[in-house]
């Protein structure tokens, strides 16, 4: 008998989404995390009141020196206009369908329906960040430069944004207000090399050769965790992990733990892919030996 | 078995299907990859011909890699590496907005007006809003001029309030104003208004209602200012005073918040089509007349801050208003053919 609510409870937790190409692949893309997203976001600001500051300080220092005053000042004027509202629309309208502070963090807007993102849809989604952060934001500033600290004003401030700043953890889809309008949503844009392949031997020493019943120990679920860690080369924790397998099969400790493991994986991989080939896929330790 | 453990072990070829697979189709990935990071980097123009024809072959063959990939190799790194390398792909080929120049020039000849027609009724609705809160204004400080300081700020009127004397009044209108900072005001405004602009767009998320107070408060501002002055016998000078800029600058505000309505209707009734459809459908073609808007606003500062303080003719600001009223009208509402 299925349980209804535990298949929807790992659904709603995972952030893979199915997404078919044309071609009718899945590339199972991976929303990108709040904590990433609201990073990336400090991240640009954190750029834009620097960029500010660095050319306020230039204006008035051009001011200073009385050197066309006005032309400085409708610079700065036209400048912050468009660091404003250009920054974000520009950046995700180039080829990479993001900020400096989205690329950083490995992050990429993308169309929801896969189709070309177009103009449109990303000024739609960063002209909803005025009434997400600014407008509160101003909000509050004139509240505080009018020392007029009405309690109830800041408090609707409060709420108010942080109604638009939370919304994204009330949706599957970590979709803020402007996504929601836009039809977009914002995906993982990582990308890592090609890692060397673990079952290709670079050392001439002949393999050691594995009994039946060791092999037997694991499945791909197991045999894709030790991947993990051979790729990440931990000492401590090759150490143990060759010490475990050793003592469920019954190997006596020969001193090479990388030798071993390296070996031990390459068997495993031949085996396990050998089953899959003939149709018995073995998910994990747990479930039938073949 | 142990025959073919035999042979394996002595021929140092590759032992698993996933390590002759890699050897096989590593260099197309690796050609892909490279052609990937040269549009990412710089556009689709820094590729030869040969490679444009080579990217959808490349890009055919890392799909079918990594269905293969996923159903035979054990291999995790590998299957991560080539769904990585396929979304980016699938992004470059399917998902980049077009190039920036071809996007101007058909928002400029398409996009925009079709944008714009396609808020007709919203328009309207935010044209006679602007019209009731003008009456209103007109009405309310006409019968009781005590209504003015309610209405407008001081900071707005600068002295242009009911107990101003007609002289004061008049030289706000035609005088020449020290032209010190004439252009830096007008980009100031400019800036301000967009900002507005693109504010009364957004506020429209919340179904439409703080757009309506915006469009209903500027129509008040307008009917209040416009007492102020008819009851001194300036009406005439002041309406063509506001006209050379104002044409343009009205209806830029009146889209916009056309614009807010559109979006914040969309979300409270969404008709027949899902919530999130309507939504998205609004948003969109919303956001382009909002890009328009603020290309109007420029238009404006410009006839605001050259225009309005070096003609000083009545006839001539009408004519000039009246224009780009028409010019906007014919621009937006003359029919086109649709794609």
């Amino acid at each position: 008998m299925r349980w209804p609510f535990r298949r929807r409870s790992t659904s709603v937790a995972s952030l893979h989404r199915n997404f078919l190409t044309p071609e009718g692949v899945d590339l199972r893309l991976e929303l990108g995390s709040a904590g990433a997203r609201a990073t990336a976001f400090l991240l640009d600001a954190l750029i834009l009141l620097l960029t500010l500051i660095a050319v306020t300080i230039f204006v008035a220092l051009m001011g200073y020196a009385g050197a066309r005053a006005e032309i400085f000042s409708i610079l700065w004027l036209v400048g912050f206009f468009f660091l404003r509202n250009g920054w974000f629309i520009l950046f995700e309208m180039s080829g990479r369908g993001a900020t400096p502070g989205k690329r950083l963090l490995g992050l990429r807007v993308v169309a929801r329906d896969g189709a070309r993102l177009t103009g449109g849809a990303v000024i739609a989604r960063n002209a909803l960040r005025e009434i997400e952060v600014f407008l509160p934001l101003s909000f509050l500033g004139m509240q505080a430069s009018q020392s007029a600290a009405d309690g109830f004003l800041t408090l609707f401030a409060l709420s108010w944004s942080g109604i638009f700043l939370f919304f994204p953890l009330f949706n599957r889809d970590r979709l803020r207000v402007g996504d929601l309008l836009a039809g977009t949503w914002v995906v993982n844009d990582a990308r890592s090399k090609l890692g060397t392949d673990l079952t290709v031997s670079e050392r001439d020493q002949p393999s050691r050769i594995f009994s039946e019943a060791a092999l037997n120990l694991y499945g791909i679920y197991e045999l894709q965790t030790l991947e993990e860690v051979l790729r990440k080369g931990r000492e401590d924790a090759i150490a143990t992990v060759a010490a475990t397998i050793r003592y469920k099969a019954g190997i006596a400790d020969d001193g090479d733990d990388d030798g071993f493991l390296s070996d031990y994986y390459a068997a495993l991989c031949v085996r396990l892919e050998r089953g899959i080939m003939i149709g018995r896929r073995r998910e994990n330790k747990n479930t039938g030996s073949h | 078995m142990t025959a073919i453990v035999e042979v394996t072990q002595t021929d140092s070829g590759p032992l698993v299907n996933a390590s002759r697979f890699r050897a096989a189709h590593q260099s197309d990935w690796e050609g892909l990859d490279l052609l990937l990071t040269r549009m990412e980097k710089r556009s689709v123009r820094s590729l030869t011909d040969e490679d444009i024809l080579a990217l959808p072959l490349l890009y055919r063959s890392a799909l079918s890699s990594l269905s293969v990939a996923r159903e035979t190799s054990l291999d995790r790194a590998l299957v991560t590496y080539l769904e990585q390398l396929c979304t980016r792909a699938y992004f470059q080929i399917y998902g980049v907005p077009t190039s920036a120049v071809r996007q101007i020039r058909q928002f400029f000849a398409r996009g925009w007006p079709i944008a714009v027609q396609a808020l007709w009724r919203e328009t309207v609705a935010c044209f006679l809003l602007t019209v009731a809160g003008a009456v209103a204004g007109y009405w309310l400080v006409a019968s009781d001029s005590s209504w003015f300081y309610s209405i407008i700020p001081n900071a707005i009127a600068g002295g242009r309030d009911p107990s101003a004397s007609v002289e004061t009044l008049r030289a706000t209108i035609y005088g020449k104003q020290e032209s010190g900072m004439l252009a830096t005001f007008a980009v100031y405004l400019f800036t301000h208004n967009s900002q507005i602009a693109i504010f009364a767009f957004a506020l429209g998320f919340a179904f439409a209602v703080p757009t309506v107070l915006l469009l209903v408060y500027n129509g008040l501002m307008l009917g209040a200012m416009l007492a102020v002055f008819a009851q001194k016998g300036l009406g005439f000078g002041f309406a063509g005073w506001l006209a050379i800029h104002g044409s343009t600058e009205l209806f830029a505000i009146m889209l916009s918040g056309a614009a807010g309505i559109r979006i914040g209707m969309a979300v409270a009734f969404p008709g027949r089509a899902a919530r999130t459809e309507a939504a998205v459908d609004a948003g969109r073609s919303a956001a382009i007349a909002v890009a328009g808007v603020v290309c109007m606003l420029l238009v404006a500062g410009l006839l605001e801050g050259i225009g309005r303080q070096t003609i000083q003719s009545d006839a001539m600001r009408y004519g000039i208003g009246i224009a780009a009223l028409a010019g906007w009208l014919g621009y937006f509402y003359l029919p086109r053919r649709r794609a």
